[in-house]
């Protein structure tokens, strides 16, 4: 789709946000926030609803007062600035563009405030506007447009301005899926080209996952984790960034350390860690509760050897076939458990759930109770 | 069975449109009626004579009827001008920013209209008189105002928290200031709920009559205290003519309300 540039790459400004804390009427939604978005990268704030990463995004574009801490911004700490001058570009969740002016009045605005001439302002126009795939689009009504359009209205409304900083609220959450599709690629595509420093907030993992170079995922107004999407997703710093992730089944589990590694044990199963493999010295000793995805178990026999997985015997209480697969609740361990599997069981057999132990994500009980 | 019940409903329907009808439009046609009625006594039911004399004698350039008119609409502009001066900034500021007593000061604007108007008005031109304004436009303009504020404070403040606050946020990221985003953004979005209330205050101000009666008369004649001396006066082809006249804003400005006005910024007036 983006055709051509309307300005050659440049860089974007980095972000430096230093024990941020945000409060709304007395209550405190950010507690002491670190992060930094160096120039150039797509960041994702990835959280439940409530987590604080929509506040931590209106705080960085002024929109919500800061109660203590910096926004450094090339060098500059703009966190007691207003708005408008903060250099940053926002994407609004609800697009927020202005229904009493045409397309062309809507991407031109930060150019008239910025005393650029009719003309100047007309042909930057129709250049962002065929960057967008919406040539020739000037002089509709903004109320006129689809869902898609006014999308990309809003960007290049915010990408008018040749922001340093591009700052996305849950841009995609109001189109539909399949141009959703589309718009992650696009958006990403566009902040490459340009070399902007994206922060995108959503709710959504996988466009979390799909779009951004590194995610921050939130917690009640803290940072869990920081990491790229494979370090997020293999490698889980707590339960409840495990959870989020989608290792939704729970298995309790006792480790039992001893010289020659540790001994995991669930219900009548037990698995030996080697001290060899490295991951036996990071294991919590005593209760124990294991998070794993649906889709790292397999259904095996009963009686098949364990091997080097963990086989934990449990009994097929419900089938679902979403396609593709067939998806299990298997009663194991005393808990309910859902698992992918490409062969059809019948309900109520006795089965063996073989799950691989580098792909059971294992927190201390005490730590778990928070995130269950 | 079926097809007498069904008629019998619709016997009732057209019967009960038509008493409507009548209740609605019947006071309509006697003033159309009168105002063409030369000669009419009893016990004619119907005019005797027909003509356009009274018309004519209305609108002559010289008639008081002209005159009253022109200071009617005087009076309601400047009462506009006053009141939309004071209910912009204060329908922004109790829509939204944090007011404390915010339902306080949205009652206050309501308080002229709580009494008796005949005993507020009294007082008032005791008041004019010892300061020495009664009886002048401007005197009559503040009365009207006072009158009026209720409802254009009460609409501006309306149409303003219809605003989405998400259109005023993304103008200052676009670097404009707070004054800069209030005149491009709020207040253009605002401005149907803000016209219909100016309106709004010019209709009540062209048909205001009790306050006007008490701080203006004599020196200050408008329309509705030009129609009450002709009815006084047994004149009632002038006061309906007066009537007919007073009608039309009325109706123009229910036209408008209806084309522009949206159900969400109705919604919110008194909220």
């Amino acid at each position: 789709m983006p055709t051509d540039l309307p300005n050659g790459p440049q860089s974007g400004a980095s972000i430096a946000v230093r024990d941020l804390h945000v409060a709304y009427g007395g209550t405190r939604v950010l507690h002491g926030v670190n992060i930094d978005f160096t120039p150039g990268s797509f960041t994702a704030l990835l959280g439940s609803s409530g987590c604080g990463k929509t506040t931590l995004l209106r705080a960085l574009s002024g929109f919500v007062p800061v109660e203590s801490g910096s926004i450094i911004v090339g060098g500059q700490d703009v966190a007691g600035l207003p708005p408008e001058k903060r250099g940053m570009a926002m994407v609004f969740q609800s697009y927020a563009l202005w229904p009493h002016m045409t397309v062309l009045q809507n991407i031109g605005y930060g150019l008239k405030l910025r005393g650029k001439s009719k003309a100047e302002i007309a042909a930057k126009v129709s250049q962002m506007l065929s960057f967008l795939g919406l040539a020739g689009y000037e002089d509709r009504k903004v109320t006129a447009l689809s869902g898609g359009q006014r999308q990309r209205v809003a960007l290049g409304r915010a990408l008018a301005i040749d922001p340093g900083i591009l700052l996305l609220d849950e841009p995609l959450s109001n189109l539909d899926a399949k141009i959703r599709m589309v718009m992650r690629h696009e958006i990403r595509a566009i902040q490459q080209r340009l070399g902007l420093t994206a922060v995108h907030v959503t709710h959504d993992r996988e466009e979390a996952m799909t779009m951004a170079d590194r995610l921050v995922i939130m917690q009640a107004g803290r940072i869990a984790q920081i990491g790229t999407p494979e370090e997020v997703y293999d490698r889980p710093a707590t339960a409840f960034v495990a959870n989020f992730m989608g290792a939704e089944n729970i298995l309790p589990l006792r480790v039992a350390r001893s010289e020659t590694g540790a001994t995991l044990t669930t219900g009548d199963a037990t698995a030996q860690v080697a001290t060899g493999a490295g991951a036996a010295q990071a294991l919590p000793a005593g209760e124990a509760v294991a998070y794993f995805r649906d889709d790292v178990a397999r259904l095996d026999a009963s009686d098949a050897a364990a091997g080097e997985d963990l086989l934990v015997p449990g009994r097929i209480a419900a089938r679902a076939y979403p396609g593709g697969v067939y998806r299990y609740r298997v009663e194991a361990a005393g808990r309910q458990i859902t698992v992918d599997d490409a062969d059809r069981h019948e309900l109520g057999t006795t089965i063996g759930l073989r799950i691989p132990l580098q792909r059971l994500h294992i927190f201390p009980a005490s730590e778990a109770g928070i995130a269950a | 069975m079926i097809r007498i019940a069904s008629s019998a409903r619709m016997v009732l329907a057209v019967s009960l449109l038509a008493a409507f009808a009548f209740v609605l439009i019947g006071p309509l046609l006697n003033l159309a009626l009168w105002s063409v009625a030369e000669r009419w006594y009893t016990p004619f039911k119907l005019p005797v004579t027909y003509g356009t004399r009274y018309w004519e004698q209305v609108f002559r350039p010289t008639g008081d009827a002209m005159a009253s008119l022109g200071t009617s609409v005087w009076i309601a502009v400047l009462t506009v001008v006053f009141a939309l001066a004071l209910s912009i900034p204060a329908g922004y500021a109790l829509a939204r920013l944090k007011l404390p007593m915010r339902a306080l000061f949205m009652l206050m604007f309501l308080l002229p209209q709580a009494f008796p108007s005949v005993a507020i008005y009294i007082n008032v031109a005791r008041i004019f008189y010892q300061i020495g304004i009664n009886g002048t436009v401007f005197a009559v303009v503040l009365v009207h105002a006072a009158h009026g504020l209720v409802f254009s404070v009460w609409i501006a403040a309306a149409a303003f928290a219809a605003v989405d606050r998400d259109l005023e946020l993304a103008a200052r990221n676009m670097g404009a200031s707070p004054l800069r985003t209030f005149f491009t953004v709020t207040l253009p979005l605002a401005a149907p709920g803000i016209i219909a209330s100016g309106i709004f205050v010019f209709l009540e101000s062209l048909d205001e009559f009790t306050g006007t009666f008490f701080v203006g008369v004599p020196q200050v004649t408008t329309l509705p205290l030009l129609l009450y001396n002709a009815a006084m006066g047994g004149n009632y082809q002038v006061a309906s003519i007066t009537a007919l006249i007073l009608l039309v804003p009325s109706v123009l400005f229910m036209l408008f309300i209806e084309r522009f006005l949206r159900a969400d910024v109705l919604a919110k007036v008194g909220a």
